[in-house]
């Protein structure tokens, strides 16, 4: 093999290395130590410096128990559990909300659509961070949507949202809509107009036309956008802790607390690995999905 | 768009040029607390010395814990409260203060220094910045319509009675996320040892925080200032300068709501927060520079005056306003200040029930 079709070749895999693999054992590593108070705040390290013998000392010293003590705690499974469940409700919202909204998109003229997906991308021009915050002015007692519906008479008393599991599932689909809207808009306008005609001079109506056409085409563009969503809100920290009360429980946090109030990083890093493999299914589906189409493109 | 860009990437070169040719100049990295300075005196630092000074602001031990016991923070000065600072000096996280460096040493409060070497024994590690109560925070307006004039504010009954709190959650309740404040006052309101370092007499809190934590709105550690000062809520259980700031942002705003701070005749807790020198601070004369510049007995009290907490600086006393020095709920009378409290940090078993015993009471899980 010539060197340049090596190197073409072996740049993903280095990525790989380099952003995934290498940051997974030194998680993984932590995760099968001891806490300490030391700095830094776990035992054993590998002592490098030591040769073979450091080497040795440190296999003798790990152990699985941080694995085991999450198991014996529901704590844990709960948390999983319920951020599996806030993550698959706002996934299914953010796909009931963004389809139409990509489908109208790609139903728009040809003028009107770069302005319609500058609208999209233009929230990602403020930090992530302020959008959230500002989700407290409007939801929040005082907030703009109490005032409002105090002062038009549809609620006599404030709506209590602000601090709720509702309040999270409305910073994660309001965030991450934007994932979901633009592979499926993709996908729609990829898709060739006369298809439909075709359909409908064959005796579909508008709308099996829309179910046994549009939406098989549009397949490919959902299901990234809902893994696009899925994603990132299973290790949400940030809006849960915003926006989140107390009896919202998510995974994320539970970390936090690991890292931060407990100072035990092994067990910290132990829930980490294992929602590394609870997201790393989904990844591996999505990749083999998209090879597939892929290979039936070609 | 595209143009836009260029420009953005344009200004983000020319800061890090700035950055890049401001690097030769001496620089201190001070990381303190939210809402914690008068930040006029972070210039009068920068005229008086000519070093640079970068101010960052934190609002838990628990995060800046974590970034001490990591290493290399890249801070020269940081401002743990006496419990935490404890551990962190077991852990070797701080370097002894060079008290020769440290003239305005002589201004320091011995009362004050007596209490924080519980912590830090002979305080060869560090100096106290700040130091204060834990205590309640009200909406006068708000609880009495809901309670009554006769509402027990002065009374830790207000926040541990679940009678009370039901009302109460009605206009909004914020506690402290932070269960070493919240669980030694558990135990004072069941007449047990706040400082209790047995996981029996700590269990004993827990049905008292359980059975009132349906109705709070929020545990933060930070947030219920504003919420305080904007009305959102009526009581918060919190630290005495953040209530008196609440109280005085509420009082600029002229929103009408009047937020009073009380001690709980029950006993309050007393914390100390400390200035320490991290021991791989980059820059530990600048570090020493800085504290020297807040000993400073007029600069103390300027910090004071704008924060209202008290100080460990006996000689800024005659410095300080008449509603601080005055205000018993800053420099409360010795009445009240033998009926305060001190704790002392948990061990590393005992942390993690104590965690557990708080995840437990916020989530119900």
């Amino acid at each position: 093999m010539n060197p340049r079709r090596l190197f073409v070749i072996g740049l993903p895999y280095l990525w790989l290395l380099a952003l995934f693999l290498v940051p997974f054992f030194i998680v993984l590593k932590i995760a099968l130590s001891d806490t300490a108070v030391s700095i830094p705040p776990y035992t054993p390290v590998l002592d490098l410096a030591a040769g073979w013998q450091g080497v040795k000392d440190f296999w003798a010293g790990l152990d699985l128990e941080n694995f085991v003590f999450l198991t014996e705690d529901a704590l844990y499974w709960k948390a999983y559990l319920s951020s599996l469940q806030i993550a698959a409700i706002s996934t299914v919202i953010a796909l009931l909300v963004g389809y139409p909204i990509a489908y109208a998109m790609a139903q728009a003229s040809d003028e009107w659509r770069p302005t319609l997906m500058m609208l999209i991308i233009l929230p990602f021009w403020t930090s992530f961070l302020i959008r959230v915050y500002s989700w407290i002015g409007i939801l929040s007692n005082e907030g703009f949507l109490n005032q409002f519906l105090l002062w038009s008479g549809l609620s006599s008393t404030p709506l209590a949202i602000m601090n709720t599991t509702t309040a999270v599932y409305i910073g994660i689909v309001y965030t991450y809509l934007p994932f979901m809207v633009l592979p499926i808009y993709a996908a729609l306008e990829k898709m060739d107009g006369s298809l439909i005609e075709a359909a409908e001079d064959l005796g579909c109506s508008r709308i099996s036309a829309f179910w046994l056409v549009t939406l098989p085409l549009s397949r490919p563009g959902v299901i990234a956008g809902c893994f696009l969503v899925f994603i990132p809100a299973l290790g949400e920290f940030v809006i849960p802790s915003i926006l989140g009360g107390s009896r919202t429980l998510m995974i994320g946090k539970v970390l936090w607390e690991e890292f931060f109030s407990n100072r035990d990083w092994p067990v910290a890093s132990a829930v980490a690995v294992v929602l590394l493999l609870l997201l790393i299914v989904p990844i591996i589906l999505f990749q083999r999905n998209e090879q597939r189409q892929r290979e039936a493109d070609q | 768009m595209q143009g836009n860009r260029m420009k953005a990437a344009g200004l983000t070169l020319a800061t890090l040029v700035i950055a890049a040719s401001a690097a030769g100049a001496e620089e201190v990295r001070v990381y303190n607390w939210s809402d914690y300075i008068d930040e006029s005196l972070l210039e009068k630092f920068e005229a008086e010395t000519g070093i640079d000074l970068v101010y960052d602001v934190f609002d838990s031990n628990e995060l800046l814990e974590t970034k001490m016991l990591a290493g290399s923070s890249g801070y020269d000065v940081v401002v743990p409260t006496g419990t935490f600072l404890q551990r962190q000096i077991s852990a070797g996280a701080f370097q002894k203060l060079d008290k020769a460096q440290l003239p305005n040493l002589a201004n320091a409060w011995d009362a004050i220094q007596a209490r924080t070497a519980k912590y830090d024994p002979g305080n060869e590690y560090s100096i106290n910045y700040m130091w204060g109560t834990t205590g309640i925070g009200i909406n006068v307006g708000k609880v009495k319509e809901v309670l009554g004039e006769d509402a027990p504010v002065n009374s830790l009954a207000l926040i541990f009675d679940p009678a009370n709190m039901e009302k109460l959650a009605g206009c909004g309740v914020h506690f402290l996320d932070a269960p070493t404040e919240l669980i030694p006052a558990a135990l004072k309101y069941l007449g047990e040892n706040p400082d209790a370092q047995d996981a029996e007499t700590i269990a004993k809190a827990e049905p008292v925080l359980t059975a009132i934590a349906p109705y709070v709105l929020k545990f933060h550690s930070s947030e219920y200032i504003n919420a305080l000062a904007n009305g959102d809520i009526c009581v918060a259980f919190g630290w005495s300068g953040d209530i008196l700031q609440a109280r005085d942002r509420a009082a600029e705003a002229d929103n009408g709501a009047e937020i009073e701070y009380h001690i709980p005749k029950e006993g309050a807790l007393m914390w100390f927060d400390q200035l320490a020198i991290p021991t791989d601070a980059p820059n530990p004369s600048g570090a020493l520079k800085f504290i020297n510049f807040i000993l400073d007995a007029e600069n103390a009290a300027a910090a004071s005056n704008y924060v209202y907490y008290a100080n460990g600086n006996k000689a800024s006393q005659e410095f300080l306003a008449e509603d601080v020095i005055g205000d018993t709920a800053i420099y409360p009378d010795e009445a009240t200040v033998a009926n305060l409290y001190t704790t002392s940090p948990y061990d590393a078993k005992l942390n993690r029930d104590v965690t557990r015993l708080w995840t437990r009471v916020k989530s119900g899980t």
